[in-house]
């Protein structure tokens, strides 16, 4: 059993390494802004739902309430650069950090509830974060900030005039979410994680330290979800609540992840690989006529997905179900 | 800041409570019934709205009269969503929870879709109604009809909900099949058709809310968002699975929504809605009068 899992942990990361390498070189092939535009959203979306999937799909406490920290490494970034002119490496870090620890001060009351009481109050947080947002002034309020444009440069993270910088930063980061659940999937708290997740009292009895547990996935998870928030600050360089805090970003980072196969090491990047292009694609050519023929197909998409393969896509790749002691 | 101020808004706070009440007590009695959360009862509410809209503005029919038709309507709407789609979902091995989360919520961005497609994306109201823009005078405080009447439809509505799940047959199978839905099949109930019976009713009773609202809201294929969020929080403040947690809730929700916007911006108003729904789960994590 135990050769079994390390040889597919084996296989996985040199397919891992096989499909960095293959992303890598696309660009030099790919020269369509739209097309780059895609590859980038996709790549930031597949390492923000391995994020959200350590936490609700590892360790199973199912968040959507994860716009609020992907919102305020947006805001911290943002807000350090124009208002003190800090550079946006030392913001992202900031933003993660802040994310990380008011993640920790929140899971504190909420990690004492179950189902949907949790579901709920991650909800109900990130609203209140947004309405904050909204009337803070000093943020900027309901009209947002723009990020100012200082000059193409890396100490900056600004880069006007092509998206090839930002494609390769979102490749680094998807890489290193993805390096960081396969760590954590072999790890102490990787198998806490899943005894928390399948049933929390066995695993206290059996010595599982069930809310430090939950604590480190909390924190893990948000920190990295902020990263994004950066990123994606200084990608669209141009920030209000309503683009980086609402509800719609919460399930935008759970969706790949259910789709492609929740509390799974590959679901994430499987469900942004066929889910990004898909949304961006329909309403490039079809939301223009703002007829909802986008939301029609996206949400038809998301339902008979569900329905047909409630264990995500990824089930289509496994040879044989749910191989001994790796959970699925 | 007058007492005759604060009594005021606590009256419409209490009538629009009532409301969330009526809007929220469907998605409790699917959820006691068999622990699924409808992520599209927002739009089960705007889908009712555009019911009443439609029924008005080719038949001229008053949204008052409108609203048992719709019911009905939402009634049989809510049962084929079960047949069609929610039991297949309820038939996943793996990871249930979110299948049926993401189920509903698959089905709510396609309901938002098709509304946008076939009603198009503008804001559509009742001009005129029955009960429209008229106000009544209760010692002092003024209470707009609309509103007033709604409130009323919802206590009514709640007490027949009651008495039907104490005192019929139906009412009696719905509660056994929450209770053991194994236990019920050995006895000869088709769960599937108690189940479908469930998201009827429940269906029915967030219709009867879209029409009583569509004369005095606006209509618009989003509509739904903002107020399914009232309702969650509002079954969840009162206790997932408990019809009458549904009605308390509604109505605390009502009151702290009217409270808070006499304390701070208007446009923080939910904030209160928020902080004391967080509030009672921390100390009571069942919510108020839930059993599970």
């Amino acid at each position: 059993m135990d050769t079994t899992f390390a040889q597919r942990r084996r296989r996985d990361l040199i397919l891992a390494l096989i499909l960095a390498v293959l992303a890598a070189i696309v660009p030099f092939f790919v020269k369509d802004v739209n097309v780059q535009n895609i590859m980038v959203l996709t790549l930031m979306w597949a390492a923000l739902s391995q994020s959200w999937n350590i936490l609700s799909g590892y360790c199973g406490q199912i968040s959507l309430g994860h716009a609020l920290y992907f919102g305020l490494g947006a805001y911290t970034t943002t807000l350090l650069f124009t208002k003190f002119g800090v550079l946006p490496w030392f913001g992202m870090l900031g933003g993660g950090v802040i994310s990380a620890l008011i993640a920790l001060g929140l899971g504190y009351p909420t990690f004492r509830l179950r189902g949907h009481y949790f579901v709920i109050a991650t909800i109900v947080i990130a609203e209140i974060g947004l309405l904050l947002f909204h009337n803070w002034d000093w943020a900027g309020a309901a009209l947002g900030i723009d990020v100012p444009v200082r000059g193409d440069s890396w100490a900056k993270f600004q880069f006007t005039r092509s998206k090839l910088p930002y494609y390769y930063f979102a490749l680094v980061f998807c890489c290193v979410a993805w390096l960081v659940t396969w760590y954590l999937e072999n790890s102490k708290w990787g198998f806490w994680w899943r005894a928390v997740k399948d049933n929390p009292d066995a695993a206290e009895s059996l010595g599982v330290v069930v809310f430090n547990s939950k604590m480190g996935a909390a924190a893990i998870s948000a920190f990295m979800t902020a990263i994004g928030g950066a990123f994606y600050a200084q990608y669209v360089s141009y920030i209000d609540p309503d683009s980086v805090m609402t509800f719609q970003f919460s399930l935008l980072m759970a969706l790949p992840a259910v789709l492609g196969g929740i509390g799974t090491l590959w679901g994430p990047v499987l469900g942004a690989v066929i889910l990004i292009p898909l949304t961006e694609l329909t309403r490039n050519y079809l939301g223009g006529s703002g007829r909802g023929v986008d939301l029609i197909l996206y949400g038809a998409v998301i339902v008979l997905i569900s329905l047909a393969r409630p264990e995500g896509l990824i089930g289509l790749f496994s040879r044989k179900p749910a191989s001994k002691g790796v959970p699925q | 800041m007058t007492a005759a101020t604060i009594i005021q808004s606590l009256a419409s706070g209490l009538l629009m409570g009532l409301l969330y009440g009526l809007i929220a007590v469907g998605l409790a009695l699917i959820f006691g019934l068999m622990d699924v959360t409808n992520f599209a009862h927002g739009e089960f509410l705007m889908l009712a709205m555009y019911g009443a809209f439609f029924l008005f503005a080719f038949f001229a029919v008053d949204p008052l009269l409108a609203a048992p038709l719709v019911a009905a309507g939402m009634f049989v709407f809510g049962a084929a969503i079960y047949l069609l789609i929610v039991r297949f979902a309820m038939r996943a091995k793996a990871n249930i929870g979110m299948v049926q989360i993401f189920t509903t919520f698959g089905l709510a961005i396609l309901m938002r879709g098709l509304a946008q497609f076939f009603f198009t994306p503008d804001y559509r109201s009742i001009p005129t109604s029955w009960l429209g823009g008229k106000t009544v005078s209760l010692g002092g405080i003024f209470l707009p009809v609309p509103q007033l009447v709604g409130a009323l439809i919802s206590v009514a509505a709640f007490g027949a909900l009651f008495f039907f799940i104490k005192k019929t047959d139906f009412g009696r199978a719905l509660e056994a099949t929450r209770e053991d839905a194994g236990a019920v099949a050995l006895v000869g109930i088709d769960k599937n058709k108690v189940f479908a019976l469930g998201w009827g009713l429940g269906s029915a009773l967030v219709g009867l809310a879209g029409a009583v609202m569509a004369s005095f809201f606006y209509i618009y294929p989003d509509v739904g968002a903002s107020f399914a969020l009232i309702a969650y929080v509002t079954v969840a403040l009162g206790g997932f699975g408990s019809v009458f947690g549904a009605f308390a809730g509604g109505i605390i929700v009502g009151l702290v929504e009217a409270s808070t916007a006499l304390i701070l911006p208007p446009s923080l108003k939910s904030v209160g809605i928020y902080a004391v729904y967080l509030l009672v789960v921390f100390i009571r994590p069942r919510g108020l009068f839930g059993s599970i």
